[in-house]
Formats: structure tokens, C-alpha cells, sequence
């Protein structure tokens, strides 16, 4: 079967300028350094990572959101990595995003009804019995009300725009949609929702989705299988029982251990693994193995040579010593 | 045990155009020595406003607060509710001291770490700059950031979110507080880094005998962190208890609703999540009765009184674990045993 969507190798680079009059190239943000991975029809690959380790900039760049840098683009078999804008908006419909912050992704002057139109209008489909009816169909499978269909977003909580968000992204009924921490910004009862609501959408229509999250338990429930990113790279991509089961990266083991559970008992008797320090700046990588800075096994070899994405198991690992 | 805070059935209201907001309605806590109480709910449940009262942090032309808010110190109890601002000036920062939620806006961008810092000391000690500089050194080195002699000279820019919130602790801690309020003091931060703070907090705590108000949304950091909780919803404390008590015998349905949605790592996995249906009641008109029954599933198994008029009392269920709820107490311990997190039976 082909996949909907196959990155090789990707990178995106964001140039730094060193001031602005000048315009002299100071360095790059190695936001996404060569990361490749295959997304199956209806298959949810979850996305994770500390803030800065290039996620939301991955599942920018796959939908060309931002221009690659470096690398390959499939879109059902079809390379989209060079198309031209023109080109890309038939590829559109079928590939969509939601957002993170449902407050700033809805423009405040339009009605709900307008906002889930706009797929509808920009793609000029006159959909069977109307727009209107289309989009109020759409807001009732979201579980909003139809009858809000000329409401203003700031009448609604953040739970009910995050839905308004969803339905505007199935509208053209893609094949694939990357969710970029799409419950993130919610209180725990109405994630609940959200997710459910996702996971139903899913069985219906059969897309795919590129769920990207920093919370780890979120991304277990819906994903079946899991990359796990760390300065634009991926460090392991694993399906998901064996990625939790059984991490084989070291700093999957640290992610993982670090995560607070809500059972008490659990908490008390768990040995947890202690990262020390922070992040290393993406400008300015470390050599070899990335992690290696704050990595308890690395040795000189982690400092050198940089591992490769291998396979151990159902997992790939880029680790010179996994577990 | 050494009492440090009671707070006594505090009500704080926002009056507005549209209506009186009653963020925080009636609520009691106590918080000992050397414990960390948790206060959790979702956002608009009256736990950040609870927070600011107690170092009396409202805008006293706008905010109506009633009620008793007594900090224990040496020099015996102080109201904060009815006291003065001067006195208020002398419990913030040596009695009561707090870490904000977002270490990127609490710092001054224009001042060197220890020129903010020394002034958190100097501020209470009136010690010589010299001496704060020496202080602010010896609390840089205790919370864990390294070279800290040269990192005193630095500026907030130049620290990453982690460290900030480490400076911010050290602000908190300088004058050796009894209290400290830590307002979802790792929910800006990543994991790791949060794991760091969090073990962090324990040893401090450990060190000086502190008191720590724990507010958060996160259950997680309560079960790693929490002596005892109050969960919170619309303005009322819902359930009370020791952290077992709260994730092992859940007597509050919107605890149960609480611990269920939220998706574990340890957990079962897959499977639906069980939502609360709704959400919380505007705090502008809260509902007559219970201000959870619209989205209670237990609401319709209740006999004896109704959970649309009238409004239920925070009654102590089993010694020391209390809760807010009209069902009958056998009926809801058997339905939190299904809710419950699964540690407690492994």
C-alpha cells in the first residue's frame, strides 16, 4: 500500500540575520535536521518532543506550510517537495492542519459559519444542498449547535473553538491532517472530549493523522506508533505499545520516566531518571549524537559519530548504546 | 504540627457590569509545617484567586473578599483579610512567599538576576548590598544553578525557562518564608525540566520545614507531590483528603470524572476516555443547586433532595476525607472504586 504521506530525509532550516541592515547570514536554526518517516491510510503517527525540538515545525513543513529546506516530500506517492503554489492548493483539500491555540486560529470578525466555509469557497466546491447546509452538518458532528452558525468565535469556550477548528479541517473530508497539540490548550475534562471526538472522526472517515503533542499520555492513547524527537532529529520511532513498553533511547526512557502519573502509590515507588540541564540550542547543535550532553551512557564515540536511525525490533533507534 | 495558614470559609467576588463573579465562594483550607497541600481544578475553579488572597494580592477597589485568612508566625496570627497594608508588606516575602506560573514574565528584563534578587533580600533585611550580592550567591548555589557567581551578573535573557523558574524560587525562598504558594509553578516548563523543579521543591522543603500551597490543573505533579488535596470546582471546595484518599477512594463525582479523563502512560492505553460532558457553570449565575449536577451522571440516583435546588455541604465523609455530594455515601464509594487510579489495589 502506499503511504499517504513519506518524508526522507526532510530539514528546514530558519536563517538567523546577524542585524538587520546588514542582511549577513549569522547562522541557521536547525529546526528540522534530517528526519524521514512514513505515514500509512488511516494511521495515526504521534508526534513528541521538549519545546524547541522542531515538532510543530515538522508538520509544518510536510504540508508545505514552510518551503523544505532539504529532502523528499510524498504525497500519495506524488513528489509535492518543489510543486509550485498553484499546484499545491488540488493537493490542499486533501491534507489539512489544526491548530494548537484555538483563541488565535479563528478570525474574531467572522461568523462560525463563514470560518467553516472558507475550505468550501477557497476550493470552490459547491458542496450537495448548500454550503450552509454542509457547515451546519459539519458543526453538528463536532457536537456544536447549528443553529450558532452566526455566532462570533469569542462567544465560544476554548473546548467549543478547538471544535470549530476540527470542523473547518474535515470540511474538504482529507486523507490527512496534522494535529499540532490540538488539546494542549484545554482543561483535562474538555481534552477528554476533544480527543474522543478525533478518534470517532477518525473511524468514519478513515484519515490519517500526524498528532503532534508534548504530553506524553495524550499521544499513547490515539497514536499507533510514536516518534520521539530531540533537536530536529528523531531519536526513535517506535509502535506505540513497544515505545512505552519497552523504549530502547535513552532519552525515551528519560521522557517517559519524567512524565507525572496520576496515581500516587505509582509516584512514591518509581525510580525516575533525572535529566540534568536543558536543551542545547539548536544554532549550534553538539557533535555526534545530540543528545550527548545530557545523555548518563554517552561516551566518546556519542561525541563523534553520529548514530543512525536503526532497527531494533518493530523500533528504529538512533543510539550507539540502546537499551 | 505547627499551624501555619487557616483559611475560614473565604468568599472573594468580582463585581461587573454584567453581574457579582464569585470566584472563590466559601472555601476553608489548612496548611501545615513541613506539608504541601494541593489545590486543583480546571481553569475559572477559584484555586489562582485562592492563591492571591492569601498574600492579599487583589485589587482592594474591585475585589469584595469576606471571610479569615490567618498566617501563623512567630509573632502570633495576622488576618489578611482585615489588616492593614503595612502589615501586609511585612508577612509577603519573610512569612508568605510565592513562584508565579510563568518564570518568562516574573523576571525584570532590564535588571541583572542579582539586582532583582538582592532587592527580594534587602527589601526585608535591610542588609548592605555587599551582603545581599553574598546571599544571592549562596541561593543561586542551593537551587542548582551552576557558577553562580558569574550567573549573578547575568540578565533574565540569558537564562533558559527552567533556570528562570529556579531564580524565581530562590526570590521566594531568600528571606526563609514558612509559607510558600507555588501557582502552577512547572506548567510552563517540559517534563524533564519539570521533573528537575519538582525534586527540586521536595528538598527545600525538606531543608527549611516549609509549607507548600501547591496549585495546579495537573494531577500528575499532585500525586508526585501532595500531602493532602482540595479539589475545587466553580468557586467550592468538591472533595478533600489525603492524595490516597483523593485517586484511590474518590467520594466526589467530579473527582471520578476528574481521574477518568485523564489518558495515563501507565494506564490501559486504549479505549475510549470518558469526558465530562458540558462545561463548568458561568461564575456570574451559578446554578441554585449543585453547581456540577448539569454534567453529573449520578445526579438522577439521587434520593432524598435535589441536586437542582438544593446545594450541598462539604460534609466529612470518613476522617479527614470530605466531600460535596447528595448521593448516598455507600453508592458513591462503589462507583469510586471504578474511577479509582489503579496503583492503590496493584
Amino acid at each position: 500500500m502506499t503511504p499517504i504521506v513519506k518524508v526522507e530525509n526532510l530539514t528546514k532550516h530558519f536563517p538567523i540575520k546577524k542585524n538587520a541592515l546588514a542582511r549577513r547570514k549569522a547562522g541557521n536554526v536547525k529546526a528540522v535536521d534530517g528526519i524521514s518517516f512514513e505515514i500509512a491510510p488511516g494511521e495515526t503517527l504521534g508526534m513528541v518532543g521538549e519545546s524547541g525540538c522542531g515538532k510543530t515545525t515538522a508538520g509544518r513543513t510536510i504540508i508545505k506550510l514552510y518551503e523544505p529546506t532539504g529532502g523528499k516530500i510524498y504525497f500519495e506517492g506524488e513528489d509535492i517537495t518543489d510543486m509550485a503554489p498553484s499546484a499545491m492548493r488540488s493537493y490542499r483539500s486533501k491534507m489539512q492542519i489544526i491548530f494548537q491555540d484555538p483563541f488565535a486560529s479563528l478570525n474574531p470578525r467572522h461568523t462560525i459559519g463563514r470560518i467553516i466555509a472558507a475550505p468550501f469557497e477557497i476550493q470552490n466546491i459547491t458542496p450537495e444542498g448548500g454550503v450552509r447546509r454542509a457547515v451546519q452538518t459539519l458543526m453538528e458532528r463536532v457536537g456544536l449547535n447549528p443553529e450558532h452558525y452566526n455566532r462570533f468565535p469569542h462567544e465560544f469556550s476554548g473546548g467549543q473553538r478547538q471544535r470549530i477548528g476540527i470542523a473547518r479541517s474535515i470540511a474538504l473530508k482529507p486523507k490527512f491532517i496534522v494535529a499540532d497539540e490540538p488539546v494542549s490548550a484545554l482543561d483535562v475534562s474538555i481534552q477528554a472530549q476533544i480527543i474522543n471526538l478525533l478518534d470517532d472522526l477518525q473511524t468514519e472517515f478513515g484519515m490519517s493523522f500526524l498528532f503532534i503533542a508534548h504530553d506524553l499520555s495524550v499521544v499513547q492513547h490515539i497514536s499507533d506508533r510514536v516518534a520521539v524527537m530531540y533537536l530536529g532529529k528523531i531519536m526513535e520511532i517506535a509502535p506505540t505499545t513497544d515505545l512505552y513498553a519497552a523504549p530502547h533511547h535513552p532519552y525515551t526512557k528519560a521522557l517517559l520516566s519524567a512524565v507525572p502519573v496520576p496515581d500516587p502509590h505509582t509516584e512514591r515507588t518509581r525510580e525516575r531518571i533525572l535529566l540534568h540541564g536543558d536543551l542545547p540550542s539548536p544554532m549550534n547543535p553538539p557533535t555526534g549524537c545530540v543528545f550527548n550532553t545530557r545523555c548518563w551512557k554517552a561516551q566518546d564515540r556519542c561525541r563523534s559519530d553520529e548514530p543512525e536511525l536503526l532497527q531494533i525490533g518493530a523500533s528504529s533507534v538512533a543510539c550507539h548504546f540502546p537499551e | 504540627m505547627t499551624r501555619l495558614l487557616d483559611i475560614n470559609d473565604l468568599h472573594v467576588t468580582f463585581p461587573t457590569e454584567d453581574g457579582d463573579v464569585k470566584a472563590v465562594d466559601g472555601i476553608s483550607l489548612t496548611l501545615d509545617a513541613g506539608e504541601t497541600v494541593a489545590v486543583v481544578g480546571e481553569s475559572g475553579s477559584g484555586k489562582t484567586v485562592t492563591s492571591l488572597s492569601v498574600l492579599g494580592l487583589h485589587n482592594k477597589k474591585r475585589t469584595r473578599l469576606t471571610g479569615e485568612i490567618l498566617v501563623h508566625s512567630e509573632r502570633g496570627a495576622v488576618d489578611v483579610v482585615s489588616c492593614g497594608d503595612e502589615e501586609l508588606r511585612k508577612l509577603r516575602g519573610s512569612a508568605v512567599a510565592m513562584i508565579f506560573q510563568d518564570p518568562m514574565s516574573s523576571l525584570h528584563p532590564y535588571y541583572s538576576i542579582g539586582n532583582q534578587l538582592s532587592e527580594a533580600y534587602r527589601v526585608v533585611t535591610k542588609a548592605s548590598k555587599k551582603d545581599a550580592l553574598k546571599r544571592c550567591v549562596e541561593m543561586l548555589d542551593l537551587v542548582g544553578i551552576p557558577e553562580p557567581q558569574k550567573r549573578v551578573k547575568e540578565y533574565p535573557h540569558q537564562f533558559s525557562g527552567g533556570m528562570r523558574q529556579r531564580v524565581m524560587i530562590a526570590m521566594a525562598i531568600i528571606n526563609n518564608p514558612r509559607i510558600l504558594i507555588a501557582d502552577e509553578p512547572t506548567t510552563a516548563l517540559d517534563v524533564t525540566v519539570q521533573a528537575q523543579i519538582l525534586t527540586l521543591l521536595k528538598e527545600l522543603q525538606k531543608e527549611f520545614n516549609m509549607g507548600i500551597l501547591l496549585i495546579t490543573h495537573d494531577l500528575g505533579v499532585v500525586a508526585e507531590v501532595a500531602d493532602r488535596v482540595n479539589v475545587m470546582y466553580a468557586g467550592k471546595v468538591v472533595e478533600r483528603g489525603t492524595v490516597d484518599d483523593i485517586y484511590y477512594r474518590p467520594l466526589a463525582p467530579y473527582t471520578m470524572g476528574l481521574l477518568s479523563s485523564i489518558p495515563s502512560v501507565y494506564g490501559k492505553g486504549t479505549g475510549r476516555l470518558s469526558a465530562i460532558p458540558g462545561q463548568p457553570p458561568s461564575l456570574i449565575s451559578l446554578p441554585e443547586g449543585c453547581s456540577f449536577a448539569s454534567r453529573c451522571s449520578f445526579a438522577s440516583q439521587v434520593v432524598g433532595a435535589s441536586c437542582a435546588t438544593d446545594a450541598p455541604q462539604l460534609i466529612e465523609d470518613e476522617p479527614g476525607h470530605s466531600a460535596r455530594c447528595h448521593l448516598a455515601l455507600a453508592d458513591r464509594r462503589t462507583a469510586g472504586a471504578k474511577f479509582a487510579a489503579k496503583g492503590g489495589t496493584a
